[in-house]
């Protein structure tokens, strides 16, 4: 085991480190971040859409002051754009310079147009490059196609990468890796096992409300406790996209610049299209929630 | 040297481990080793952190928590000397302590109720070796469910006139649900502790082996509950997703081919050395998918799941069309739009005309006759067709050849059966008939859909 940063030495530090950096863990998120530090396993977090999973990266990288390096997976990401590329450009036009001054042989040639010089390092590689230890955030992972996790193995196995022209470059400092994904796409076993797996759900309705104090301050604590209920309704029926910690700090925001003083079937109707987003599903609310009648009374 | 506790453990571990494989969830040797490290991280006081952070070493995928803490419950019980359990008498004075709680929302209290509610109503005995706790019975006597009303007016407090509270309230139109969520809660927890003191008085293994029933991800199709369907849509709305994204994906990873023209081109500006090859862009592929569903009564259950998925499949794909048969197929794609998850889909075909043309129970040799001649134009050759269904023709014309057309004409069909493997061909089952022209899949469960999403389906 590696000795943990001081910030994540415990499961209670942990969660205070998350705090002070305005991120507010639940139990167990805590718990699973201080287990991949102490034992320096990279975290796998998946969930649905906008409950924190790269937001939590973050924090991390801020409550451990390191940076944060980000490699956004997409569909076609490759080798190239993931772990380094030569600077083809720039190794031309040397050649070019260099073609008529026969003083360099090709072979000294070669070796300079393949040093450090050209080398663009892109996030994998600036991860196990740099002097500082980093948070390496691998987000979106699902979107990647299946080559990119062989690629990933090796790397998170070692944390090492061997450059044919440059030779094997260690990380001086294990990276803590977080590895994100939304599920669209099975990830394999084999990557699946290097990691500590992590399910981050919708948060209780008390660690939502603290969530909403922290980012939309501003909204009074009844308000503030009606919002989350409501949400937490939406959640519980039968939505094509049910709201995430996300659309409940829009709709906070939303009704802190609107003066909201309570929330009446009005008001709601009115802002739904902040909450939810597809046609269908603001059609199911208003009538389960039956928004176009007044309350009684 | 590891001391007895460690090993013991460790022991407690591996136990937990062959209970979690006899339930399908694969754990592999590793993870009992990060495990077992994770337990020395956090130590074994704080048994949910524990709990926590073991299932991160463990699991894989959020379905099988579930499961896992039910067993992690068994095999890592809290300390008995810590729990208080409240006293109570009567029924009426423990519905009554529900109600406060269930109002409250306090699940704390929901949980030591539990505690009590299986001491003072959960007992069994009948003759000595019989001896222990059912939550059935516990639940059928203390009937949690008949506390809702009252906790509902009892958090909505007083109204009226004098009260300064208005009328209605917003929260007055879903707080019904809020409290029946509760009650699951209390339900599960009474469950659990159910299971918690019979292993007091019987094995551990026997009470996991048959107390603990399977996770969503293995449970049956076919004998899927009411009560099961929220959570297998929140898992099947995901598959889904995979699904749509895993057809329209491109043929194949990487990249395509080294478009010459474009290379060169490209040449020019490096002194004609061809450094910067480009690629030709790889046509995304436009699938459109055709579910073709038997709603007999033989698959009465499954026409749930049937549903769920449809459902889910049409958030996804642009071009999707389902159609349903009994004796006869009609088009349902308007029909599943429209009804609410979860409605009796079967029920309502065998009762309609234009699924049951040749008779109420299914036969699939007219149906597919049906759906052939009229539907042949949507088929093409981008088309995947997935037919849903358990192969079973109550004896009458199979109708292979119908089949085999349209295996011709789509550019895949899939065949998913709910039945287990070892039912196929068996009494009027003709599965390897079609398992001939077509690839037939057992799909009894989550995990074997979520099995097909990723593999099995070409690109
Ligand atoms: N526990 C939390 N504490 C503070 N802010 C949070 C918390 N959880 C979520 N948020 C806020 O919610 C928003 C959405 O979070 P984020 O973008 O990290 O979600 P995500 O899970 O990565 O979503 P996606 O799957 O769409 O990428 C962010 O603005 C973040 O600040
Ligand atoms: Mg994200």
């Amino acid at each position: 085991m590696t000795t943990p940063h001081p910030a994540l030495a415990g499961v209670d530090q942990a969660l205070q480190s998350l705090a002070d950096v305005g991120y507010l863990a639940s139990d167990e998120i805590a718990t699973t971040v201080y287990l991949a530090e102490a034992l320096g396993k990279p975290l796998l977090v998946e969930g649905p859409a906008g409950v924190g999973k790269t937001e939590l990266a973050k924090a991390v990288s801020r409550a451990i002051g390191a940076d944060l390096i980000r490699l956004q997976c997409y569909e076609g990401v490759d080798e190239a754009r993931a772990l380094y590329e030569w600077n083809h450009a720039a190794q031309l036009l040397r050649i070019t310079a260099e073609r008529d001054s026969h003083e360099h042989a090709w072979e000294s040639l070669r070796s300079d147009i393949f040093g450090e010089e050209f080398l663009l390092p892109r996030p994998l590689l600036a991860a196990i490059r740099s002097e500082e230890r980093v948070v390496l955030l691998i987000d979106e992972l699902d979107k990647a196609d299946e080559e990119m996790e062989g690629l990933l193995l090796e790397i998170l196995s070692d944390f090492q990468v061997t450059v044919p022209e440059l030779g094997t470059i260690t990380a001086r400092h294990r990276p803590f890796v977080v590895l994100t994904s939304n599920a669209t796409r099975e990830l394999s076993e084999a990557l699946r096992r290097r990691c500590l797996f992590l399910h981050i759900d919708y948060p209780d309705p008390q660690l939502e409300a603290r969530i909403v104090g922290l980012q939309a301050p501003g909204l009074d604590d009844t308000l503030t406790q009606s919002l989350v209920r409501i949400v937490g309704a939406l959640r519980a029926g039968s939505l094509r996209k049910p709201p995430s910690v996300a659309e409940t700090l829009d709709w906070a925001q939303t009704l802190v610049a609107l003066g909201a003083e309570q929330l009446d079937p009005a008001l709601v109707r009115s802002t739904l299209g902040v909450v939810l987003k597809h046609q269908d599903d603001i059609r199911t609310a208003t009538s389960t929630l039956d928004l176009d009648r007044a309350l009684d009374g | 040297m590891p001391s007895t506790a460690e090993s013991a453990l460790g022991d407690r571990l591996v136990e937990l481990t062959t209970s979690l494989r006899d339930h399908g969830v694969r754990v592999g040797t590793s993870e009992i080793a990060d495990a077992a490290r994770i337990a020395t991280a956090l130590g074994l006081d704080d048994r949910i952190r524990l709990r926590g952070g073991v299932a991160a070493a463990m699991l894989r995928r959020a379905g099988d928590r579930e499961v896992f803490d039910r067993l992690f419950d068994l095999y890592f019980p809290a300390a008995p000397g810590r729990r208080t359990v409240p006293q109570a008498e009567s029924v009426d004075q423990l519905r009554e302590q529900l109600v406060q709680a269930l109002a409250d929302n306090d699940a704390q209290t929901l949980d030591d109720l539990a505690a009590a509610a299986v001491d003072l109503l959960g007992e069994v005995a009948n003759g000595d070796e019989q001896q222990g706790y059912s939550s059935a019975q516990t639940i059928s006597r203390l009937q949690p469910q008949r506390a809702i009303a009252a906790a509902q007016q009892q958090s909505r407090g007083p109204r009226g006139e004098g009260s300064g509270q208005g009328g209605e309230q917003l929260s007055d139109r879903f707080d019904r649900d809020e409290l029946r969520a509760r009650v699951a809660v209390f339900r599960r927890r009474v469950e659990a502790e159910a299971l918690r003191r019979n292993t007091q008085v019987r094995s551990r293994e026997r009470v996991a082996r048959f107390g603990v029933g399977s996770g969503i991800e293995q449970r049956d199709f076919l004998s899927a509950g009411t009560k099961d369907l929220d959570e297998l849509r929140r898992h099947i709305d995901p598959l889904a997703r995979k699904l749509a994204a895993r057809m329209s994906a491109r043929r194949a990873a990487g990249r395509g081919a080294i478009d010459v023209r474009r290379t060169l081109r490209r040449s020019l500006s490096t002194g004609g050395v061809p450094i910067d090859p480009a690629y030709r862009e790889r046509r995304r592929h436009r699938p459109d998918l055709i579910v073709l569903a038997d709603l007999s009564g033989s698959v009465g259950a499954f026409s749930t799941f049937t549903m769920l998925l449809m459902q889910a499949l049409h958030a996804q794909f642009r071009k999707v069309r389902a159609y349903g048969f009994v004796s006869s197929a009609a088009e349902i794609t308007d029909v599943l739009r429209d009804a609410e998850p979860g409605a009796p889909l079967g029920i309502w075909a065998r009762r309609t005309r234009e699924f049951t043309a040749h008779g109420t129970s299914s036969s699939y040799g007219t149906a597919f006759r049906g759906f052939v001649r009229s539907e042949w134009e949507s088929i093409g050759p981008r088309s995947t067709v997935l037919i849903l269904g358990d192969a079973r023709t109550n004896y009458g014309d199979p109708g292979v050849a119908h089949v085999a057309a349209i295996a011709a004409r789509a550019r895949h069909v899939a065949w998913l059966n709910p039945e287990p493997a070892r039912m196929w061909d068996t009494g009027d089952s003709v599965a390897a008939a079609y398992g001939a022209v077509v690839d037939m899949h057992e799909c009894r469960n989550l995990d074997q859909l979520r099995a097909f999403v990723a593999r099995v389906l070409p690109i």
